[in-house]
């Protein structure tokens, strides 16, 4: 019997359970009398008691949002993949002494196309360079082009992006326009054409600032839809309330909860400005011979394809891995600081 | 079955509808298995209706939706047996728990805003329904679908049938769930929080239509709420949860005027629409409740009357543009030449339903909005006279506390930084040591510990979050403190927790509050004047126990009669400790 338990809790409710109540039961209740399995029963007091209405929980330690992102990042396989990945292409770029004693300008005509040998671990290329020398020299322009044109599209799209979404009105139909007709540009397309006029000197810096000129325009995009989404927030509006100035506000409130998207974008980008670089030097208008360059080495053994593919492959293949690196760590990132995945 | 229980003939061998045993269900997380609900035991008879009543948390819902099978995520039944007409539903596949959704148990969700699909027109929604159900043959669909839209309450169901969802208000897009939810006419409806998005009135009326409804179709209701008053009001039988475990249950007014179980008795004391109803029979027995929180309201009458104006509204007026409109109807009078003024150390709370204007007033009294027309003085100075220096001394001393506990906390900032904010734009408070004594002093007056400092706002509750913006509001000794529905999102325990700390401050504090509220229970509570707003307009304005004993406006008394649990004689509340 499914209510047998019920009786035995029951001395409390049974003995007021007189008709005269009925009569306090709004209309339409008139049925005060109790059916089985709905008679007034009442727990025991629980285990743990009531506790205190709304006590705050002092057993963890505190964490802010960025320390809970680190939490979550560092239980992720995929994060540590692409943290090895990224350290080790910087430092290659930064120190290519200590992974070869070789010169990668060092050539021999005689070792053309030559097999591995040792010393020599991935073979000579149609100049008789080493190619193992040459991939890791080359992780210097491909890097420092990614790393520092995507400092300068965060800085210009940013400050671009938070004026136009944060003071809105003509200021924001001005500088979206603008935004529009450089978004309107092919970003390679743009670059090769500007790289063209600079024939004589070409650097990782004029790259940098021919990548940077056209490709800001998706950080200041996202950047404004955040900063309008960010100043909306009541607590925006409070700090208004207190008399804080618009720049404060703009900085110390606003730009601190847009960081989270432009942070995975840039992460993203970096990757792909990477690739832009290598595909400008791959067309001889990047950076030039001088400069040793993924890019470049691929270009130069697309000839050779058909006889000696691994030529091609080694470049391409440190080319591929540095730019998946990079996009997979802005995955990760995403992930991390994507406020619907965080608790509460 | 039972001997010693008094039945009514009429109800001798009835069958029960729904049959919870012993029911159990728990979630498998990262960190384990979670019990959600611990042995809870429920019946249900045919046209009956039963509420559940819980905070948030207690697993309410999730008990509703183990019947209709639809448990999110990694729920599951572990243990007893949910019993429906005679059928054991327990642990059915989905294939077969589909014959029962809709046809046999119907379910009305609870945010009309995002439980229709935007897409979609109302009258396929509906047919949506139907169809899944074979109730009707497609000949006769559409008008079927009309029939069950005006049944909900919907005129001119017809033309409605072939409205979108946003064409519809709150409270129509209610009906139409509802509509759904009945398409199919079933034995038993789980309304889970049915009304608790949409204003007081529309609560009103859309309940009682569901009752006269539910009762002609012989439906039973189980109503999931979080309101006790409402829960009282509309439910014959009441179950109480706490913490996935079902602490008392009974007939419901026995629970409420006599709580046994110590959270029940909580629960009872702390709900506004309850303490209300009592304090509302104590006045009449002429007794002074001591549930009335205002500072000021059992003091009337032995000093005389303080007419010090701290704020005084004039005349204000603000107006809209509307985006696409042509013409007269290019402008919107949010506010329409509204004056009132509040005194020193009271509270005044400004009451409407949403669209009424009233928060639209608290932004141009914060100096947030300026004014179309008229003026608003404090302490006798025209605030829009000021200039910009003048106004942010002047802000020093009108402190605002927002509504949403989730938004007016920047995630980004420590609590610390966030309650110390105020004191480095004001640049007072000195040193960082002296700054830091300062905060926790504040979190001290909103009984917050110390150690909150160094946590940020994604760690705390919305409750905990309000006493933190109350400690911030706090921190430059004010003089007024704009409470915009600072209670509103709130479970009833900590929302009244909140309202006995702001009373407490203003009598320790001498502060002034501006209430801004939808819900006439917590203003019977708090408040020491009232003004009414509606449509832009002030309705009616007086002192608090003037407005409820004898409202002159029809709107008030609408607004009055609509908050649940008002009507039911609870006694003095004398017996509540």
């Amino acid at each position: 019997m499914p209510n047998n338990e019920f009786h035995t809790n029951h001395s409390l409710g049974q003995d007021d359970q007189t008709p005269d109540q009925a009569h306090f039961f709004p209309q339409g209740r008139g049925e005060a009398l109790v059916r089985p399995g709905q008679e007034h029963f009442i727990a025991a007091t629980d285990e743990t008691g009531l506790g205190a209405v709304d006590a705050v929980a002092d057993d963890s330690a505190p964490t802010s949002m960025w320390g809970e992102a680190w939490r979550d990042l560092r239980r992720r396989p995929l994060f540590w993949v692409s943290a090895v990945l990224i350290i080790l292409a910087l430092l290659l770029a930064a120190v290519p002494q200590l992974f070869t004693s070789t010169d990668p300008q060092f050539c021999v005509l005689a070792n053309s196309l030559d097999g591995p040998q040792s010393g020599h671990p991935f073979g000579f290329d149609r100049q008789g360079c080493d190619i193992f020398a040459r991939t890791v020299y080359g992780a210097r322009a491909s890097v420092a082009v990614g790393v520092l044109t995507t400092l300068l599209v965060a800085l210009i799209g940013t400050v671009f992006g938070a004026l136009a979404g944060f003071f809105g009105g003509i200021m924001d139909t001005i500088l979206s326009r603008i935004t529009d007709m450089f978004f309107a540009i092919p970003l390679v397309l743009a670059a090769i054409v500007v790289m063209q006029m600079f024939k004589e000197h070409r650097t990782i810096v004029t790259v940098v600032l021919v990548l940077g000129l056209f490709g800001w325009t998706n950080i200041a995009r996202i950047t404004r839809g955040a900063v309008m989404t960010a100043k909306n927030e009541e607590y925006v509006t409070s700090a208004r309330a207190l008399g804080a100035s618009k720049a404060k506000i703009l900085l110390s409130h606003i730009m601190p909860n847009a960081a989270a998207p432009i942070i995975v974008y840039a992460t993203v980008a970096l990757g792909t400005f990477i690739v832009a670089e290598a595909t400008l030097s791959f067309l001889g208008i990047g950076l030039p011979p001088s400069i040793v360059s993924w890019g470049a080495d691929i270009a130069k053994a697309q000839t050779s394809l058909r006889t000696q593919p691994m030529v091609l492959f080694y470049p391409a293949m440190a080319l591929a891995l540095t730019v998946l690196s990079f996009i997979m760590m802005g995955d990760v990132v995403r992930d991390a600081l994507d406020p619907k995945s965080r608790k509460r | 079955m039972t001997t010693n229980i008094p039945q009514t003939p009429n109800h001798e061998g009835e069958q029960p509808l729904l049959e919870l045993k012993d029911l159990k269900i728990s979630f498998t997380s990262s960190t384990g298995v979670v019990d959600a609900v611990r042995g809870a035991n429920l019946t249900i008879y045919p046209g009956q209706s039963v509420a559940i009543v819980g905070e948030s948390g207690s697993g309410k819902s999730t008990t509703a939706m183990s019947i209709i099978g639809l448990l999110p995520g990694t729920g599951k039944v572990t243990e007893g047996s949910i019993m429906f007409d005679g059928q054991d539903i327990t642990g059915l596949s989905n294939k077969q728990m589909e014959k029962y959704r809709g046809s046999e148990i119907g379910l009305v969700p609870q945010d009309p805003m995002t439980n229709l699909n935007p897409v979609w027109r109302i009258g396929t929604q509906v047919k949506e329904s139907l169809r899944a159900n074979h109730v009707v043959p497609g000949s006769e669909m559409d008008k079927r679908v009309a029939e069950v839209l005006a049944e909900a309450g919907l005129p001119d169901a017809e033309r409605r049938a072939k409205q979108y969802p946003h064409e519809f208000s709150g409270g129509m897009r209610q009906r139409a769930l509802i509509a759904i939810g009945l398409a199919a006419r079933p034995k038993l409806l789980i309304a889970d929080e049915p009304t608790s998005a949409l204003d007081v009135t529309v609560q009103r009326q859309i309940l009682d239509h569901l009752e006269t409804l539910t009762k002609d179709l012989g439906t039973a209701v189980l109503f999931i709420t979080h309101d006790l008053g409402l829960a009282a009001e509309r439910a014959e039988h009441l179950v109480v949860m706490h913490r996935g475990r079902i602490v008392e249950s009974g007939p419901s007014l026995k629970i409420l005027r006599n709580p046994q179980h110590p959270y029940t008795q909580r629960l009872v004391k702390a709900a506004p629409s309850l303490a209300s109803a009592r304090i509302q029979s104590a006045q009449e027995q002429g007794i002074e409740s001591a549930e009335l929180l205002s500072a000021t309201a059992v003091a009337e009458g032995t000093i005389p009357e303080m007419e010090e104006k701290v704020i005084e509204v004039k005349n204000l007026t603000r107006e809209f543009d509307i985006r696409g409109a042509r013409g007269d109807k290019k402008k919107l009078k949010a506010v329409d030449d509204v004056s009132f003024f509040v005194r020193k150390g009271t509270t005044t709370a400004l009451v409407g339903e949403s669209g009424s204007g009233k928060s639209t007033v608290a932004n141009m009294v914060l100096n947030l909005l300026e004014p179309t027309s008229g003026e608003v003085l404090y302490n006798g100075t025209d605030l829009t006279s000021l200039s910009h220096k003048e106004i942010f001394q002047m802000r020093r001393k009108l402190q605002v506390v927002f509504q949403n506990p989730y938004g007016s906390l920047d995630p980004m900032y420590s609590i610390y930084r966030c309650i110390e904010e105020p004191l480095t734009i004001h640049k007072v408070g000195g040193d960082r040591k002296a700054r830091e004594a300062r905060v926790a002093e504040l979190l001290d007056m909103v009984s917050m510990p110390r150690s909150t400092m160094r946590r940020y706002p994604n760690e705390l509750s919305g409750g905990q979050r309000q006493r933190i913006a109350i400690a911030r509001a706090l921190a430059l000794n004010p003089e007024v403190i704009v409470l915009d529905e600072a209670v509103s999102a709130l479970d009833v325990l900590v929302q009244n927790q909140i309202l006995t700390l702001l009373a407490e401050l203003q009598q320790e504090l001498k502060l002034t509050y501006l209430f801004i509220t939808h819900d006439l229970a917590v203003v019977r509570q708090t408040a020491d004047d009232v003004v009414v707003m509606q449509k832009g307009r002030i309705v009616e304005k007086g002192r608090t126990d003037d407005i409820f004993n004898d409202p002159q406006q029809h709107y008030t008394r609408d607004l009055i009669n609509a908050v649940p649990g008002l009507g039911i004689e609870l006694g003095t509340g004398e017996n509540l400790v």
